[in-house]
C-alpha cells in the first residue's frame, strides 16, 4: 500500500480503482445520510432550515481537512522534493477552496432564517472566511510565478505558513467573539447533539471524506499525465 | 542538470586542480551560468555530485562555498544610491576581506578616484571592475566567473589578467564562462552540444 | 555575529536611501486617516468610537507598502546571490531584514500612530497602548509580511500579491492589539490580549526567517 503512495506508476495503478471506489462509498454515504436527515425531526429552534446543516457542516469540517492534507503534501513535497508530493498539494487546493466557498455560501444560507441576516461575523465563520483567503493566496502564488518547480516550492512554503498559523487564527477569532453556535460535534464532553442528527451528519462528514478521496486521486493522476505530456513535448522540441 | 523542465547537461564530468583555470565555452542558454551556480550551491542538480577535495581529505560543500568560494555573476550587485565606496567595502567585508584589502584592491584596479561617487553614476566597465575588487581584497581559493569580462577594454582586461594569473600561481583555481578568450592560459571544456 | 551587524547597518542605510525611507509609509498612514472623516461624516462621537480600531487596521496596511522592498532589490541586482553566498546563514539575514524593517518603518509608525488616534477623537490617554501594540505588533506585520516578500520574488504581481498572501495571515496581531486598546478604552482586560500579542509577535520573529531564506533559496535557484 506504500508503495502505491510512493512510486509514480503504482500509484497510477492504485488510483485507477480506488477512485471510483471512493466515489461509489461517497455517493453511497451520502444518500445514507440524506435520508436519515430527512428523516429526523425538525429542530424546534430552526426548524426545517436545519437540514442545511448537513451540507454545512461536514463541508466546514472538510475545508480544514483538506488543508492540514495539503500542509502534510507540501511538507513532503519541500523535504523529500517527490514529485507525487507536489503533485497531491497542487491537486488539493481547488478541492479544499471549493469545499471552504461550500462552507460559506450554505453557512450564509442557513444564518438568514435564524439570526436574520446574510452574515454574521461569529467565529465559526469567519475563521472559515480567513480559511478561504488561505487558499486564494496559496492558489494566487502558484499561478503568479512562471517557472512551475519554483512556484510549486513557493506554495509549500506557503502552506506550512499557514498551517502553523491556522490554530492561532482559530484560537484569535474565538477569542475575538462568540455568536455561533460552539463546535457541536467536537465537544470535550462528547458531541452535544442529539443522537437523531449526530447519526446523519457523521454519515455524511464521511461521505465528504469519500468524495474528496476520489476527487482527489483523479486530479492527482490529471496532475501526473499533464506533467508526463510536458516533459515529453519538451524532450520531443529539443 | 534542468532548467525548469529542460535538461541542460547530461554527462558532465569535470576536475579542478589547484593553479589550474578552465573556460568554459558554449553557445547561449547551453548551461555555463547553471553549472557556475551549482558549484556555488544555489541550484541543486538533478542528478551527480559536486566535491570539494583539500588534498585527500572531502570538504563540506557548504563551508566550502561559504569560505572559500567567489561567485562573479553576470550582474554587479551594487546599488544604485550608494556610493561605490560604501558597495566595494560591504562586498569585500562581506566574503571575508578587510577594510584596508578593499582599499588597495581598489587601487589596483584603477578605481581610486571614482569611490566618492554614486554607483548610478559609474560606467559598467567601472561597476564590474568595483564588482571584481572583492577578488583580490578577500582571498578566496575558487573563483567561479561568469563572464567577467565583458564590459571591460583591453587595458583593464590586462589587469585583470594579472590578477588572475597571481591567483593561479598562489595555488587558486578558476572556472570561468567567457564568450571571449581569458587574459591567461585556460583549459576549454565545452558546455552542451 | 558580524556578518549579522553588517548586513543589518546596511539594511537601515538603504531603506533611507533608496525612497525616503519610512516618509512613504507616514504619508499613507496620514492619507488614509484623512480619508475617514470624509467617508464616514465628521461627526466626533461616531469617529471616536471608531478611531482606535481603524487607526490600528491603517498601521497594518502601511507596514505592508514598503515590504516589496525588502527582498526585491536584492533579487533584481544580483546582490542576494552575493548574500547568500556570505558568512552568516540567509537565516540571520532575513532576521536582520526584518528588524531593519521593523526598525525603518513600523516604530516611526507606532511612534505617529495616537497621533492619528487622537486627530481622529479619541482620547490621548490611549497613547501608551497604542504605542506598545503598535512596536509589538509591528514585529508581526514585518515578519510576516517578509514572508510575503519573499515568497513573491519572481512572480509578475508583486504588492497585491504580497498582500493577499499576507493579510489574512495578519489576522490574529490585528485581533489582538485591536482588542487589547479596545478593552483599555472600557477599561477592561487589556494585558491579556497585549500578552498573547507579545507571544505572537516573538513567534513571528523566531519561525518567519526561516520561512523566508527558504523562500529566497527558492527564489535563486
Amino acid at each position: 500500500m506504500f508503495q502505491a503512495l510512493v512510486n509514480p506508476d503504482r500509484f497510477m495503478a492504485f488510483s485507477r480503482w480506488a477512485a471510483p471506489l471512493f466515489g461509489v462509498i461517497a455517493l453511497v454515504l451520502a444518500a445514507a445520510g440524506l435520508v436519515l436527515d430527512f428523516q429526523a425531526p425538525p429542530d424546534y429552534q430552526q426548524g426545517y432550515t436545519v437540514h442545511i446543516m448537513f451540507i454545512h457542516v461536514p463541508a466546514a469540517f472538510m475545508s480544514e481537512f483538506v488543508y492540514v492534507c495539503l500542509g502534510v503534501a507540501s511538507f513532503l513535497s519541500l523535504v523529500f522534493r517527490h514529485a507525487l508530493a507536489t503533485a497531491a498539494a497542487r491537486a488539493a487546493a481547488p478541492l479544499g477552496a471549493g469545499f471552504t466557498l461550500l462552507a460559506l455560501v450554505t453557512g450564509s444560507l442557513w444564518g438568514r432564517p435564524t439570526w436574520g441576516t446574510w452574515w454574521v461575523w461569529d467565529p465559526r465563520l469567519t475563521s472559515v472566511l480567513v480559511l478561504f483567503l488561505f487558499y486564494l493566496g496559496y492558489m494566487a502564488l502558484e499561478a503568479a510565478i512562471e517557472d512551475e518547480t519554483k512556484a510549486a516550492r513557493a506554495a509549500a512554503i506557503l502552506a506550512l505558513v499557514g498551517l502553523i498559523n491556522l490554530p492561532i487564527v482559530h484560537y484569535s477569532v474565538v477569542w475575538w467573539n462568540s455568536l455561533h453556535q460552539g463546535s457541536s460535534l467536537l465537544r470535550a464532553g462528547g458531541p452535544a447533539m442529539p443522537a437523531v442528527y449526530l447519526a446523519p451528519l457523521l454519515l455524511m462528514v464521511f461521505a465528504y471524506m469519500a468524495g474528496f478521496g476520489a476527487l482527489w486521486l483523479v486530479r492527482i493522476r490529471g496532475e501526473v499525465w499533464r506533467r508526463r505530456a510536458a516533459v515529453l513535448a519538451m524532450r520531443a522540441a529539443t | 542538470m534542468s532548467r525548469g523542465d529542460r535538461p541542460l547537461i547530461t554527462d558532465f564530468s569535470l576536475t579542478l586542480n589547484a593553479g589550474e583555470a578552465v573556460a568554459l565555452a558554449g553557445r547561449n542558454g547551453a548551461g555555463k551560468t547553471s553549472l557556475l551556480r551549482a558549484i556555488a550551491g544555489l541550484i541543486r542538480p538533478s542528478g551527480g555530485r559536486v566535491v570539494f577535495r583539500n588534498g585527500e581529505a572531502e570538504i563540506e560543500p557548504d563551508d566550502a562555498v561559504a569560505r572559500d568560494t567567489h561567485l562573479i555573476g553576470h550582474q554587479d550587485g551594487l546599488k544604485l544610491s550608494r556610493t561605490a565606496w560604501d558597495e566595494v567595502l560591504f562586498q569585500v567585508l562581506w566574503s571575508g576581506g578587510a577594510t584596508e584589502a578593499a582599499k588597495a584592491a581598489c587601487e589596483r584596479l584603477g578605481l581610486g578616484r571614482l569611490l566618492t561617487l554614486q554607483v548610478r553614476k559609474l560606467s559598467a566597465g567601472q561597476r564590474r571592475r568595483l564588482a571584481l575588487a572583492r577578488l583580490a581584497a578577500s582571498p578566496r581559493s575558487l573563483w567561479l566567473l561568469d563572464e567577467p569580462l565583458a564590459p571591460l577594454d583591453q587595458d583593464q582586461r590586462a589587469v585583470f589578467g594579472a590578477l588572475m594569473a597571481e591567483h593561479l600561481a598562489h595555488g587558486g583555481l578558476i572556472l570561468a564562462a567567457a564568450h571571449d578568450p581569458l587574459p591567461i592560459e585556460a583549459r576549454p571544456v565545452e558546455i552542451g552540444g | 555575529m558580524s556578518g549579522f551587524s553588517l548586513i543589518l547597518r546596511r539594511e537601515l542605510a538603504l531603506s533611507w536611501a533608496g525612497g525616503g525611507g519610512p516618509f512613504l509609509a507616514l504619508g499613507f498612514y496620514v492619507a488614509m486617516a484623512s480619508l475617514l472623516p470624509l467617508a464616514l461624516g465628521a461627526d466626533p462621537a461616531r469617529m471616536a468610537g471608531i478611531a482606535p480600531g481603524f487607526a490600528w487596521l491603517v498601521l497594518a496596511l502601511a507596514s505592508l507598502l514598503s515590504l516589496e522592498r525588502m527582498f526585491e532589490r536584492d533579487f533584481e541586482d544580483g546582490a542576494l546571490d552575493l548574500i547568500a553566498l556570505g558568512p552568516a546563514p540567509l537565516e540571520m539575514t532575513a532576521l536582520a531584514k526584518g528588524l531593519a524593517q521593523w526598525i525603518a518603518i513600523a516604530a516611526p509608525l507606532a511612534l505617529l500612530a495616537p497621533v492619528i488616534v487622537a486627530a481622529l477623537g479619541a482620547p490621548t490617554r490611549l497613547t501608551p497602548i497604542v504605542v506598545t501594540c503598535g512596536l509589538i505588533g509591528g514585529l508581526s506585520f514585518c515578519f510576516l509580511g517578509g514572508v510575503g516578500a519573499a515568497l513573491s520574488l519572481g512572480s509578475r504581481r508583486g504588492g497585491v500579491l504580497i498582500a493577499l498572501i499576507v493579510l489574512p495571515l495578519f489576522t490574529p496581531p490585528v485581533i489582538f492589539g485591536a482588542g487589547a486598546i479596545e478593552a483599555f478604552v472600557a477599561g477592561l482586560d487589556w494585558r491579556t490580549p497585549l500578552l498573547l500579542l507579545c507571544a505572537y509577535s516573538l513567534g513571528a520573529t523566531a519561525l518567519c526567517p526561516f520561512a523566508m531564506a527558504a523562500a529566497a533559496r527558492n527564489a535563486i535557484s
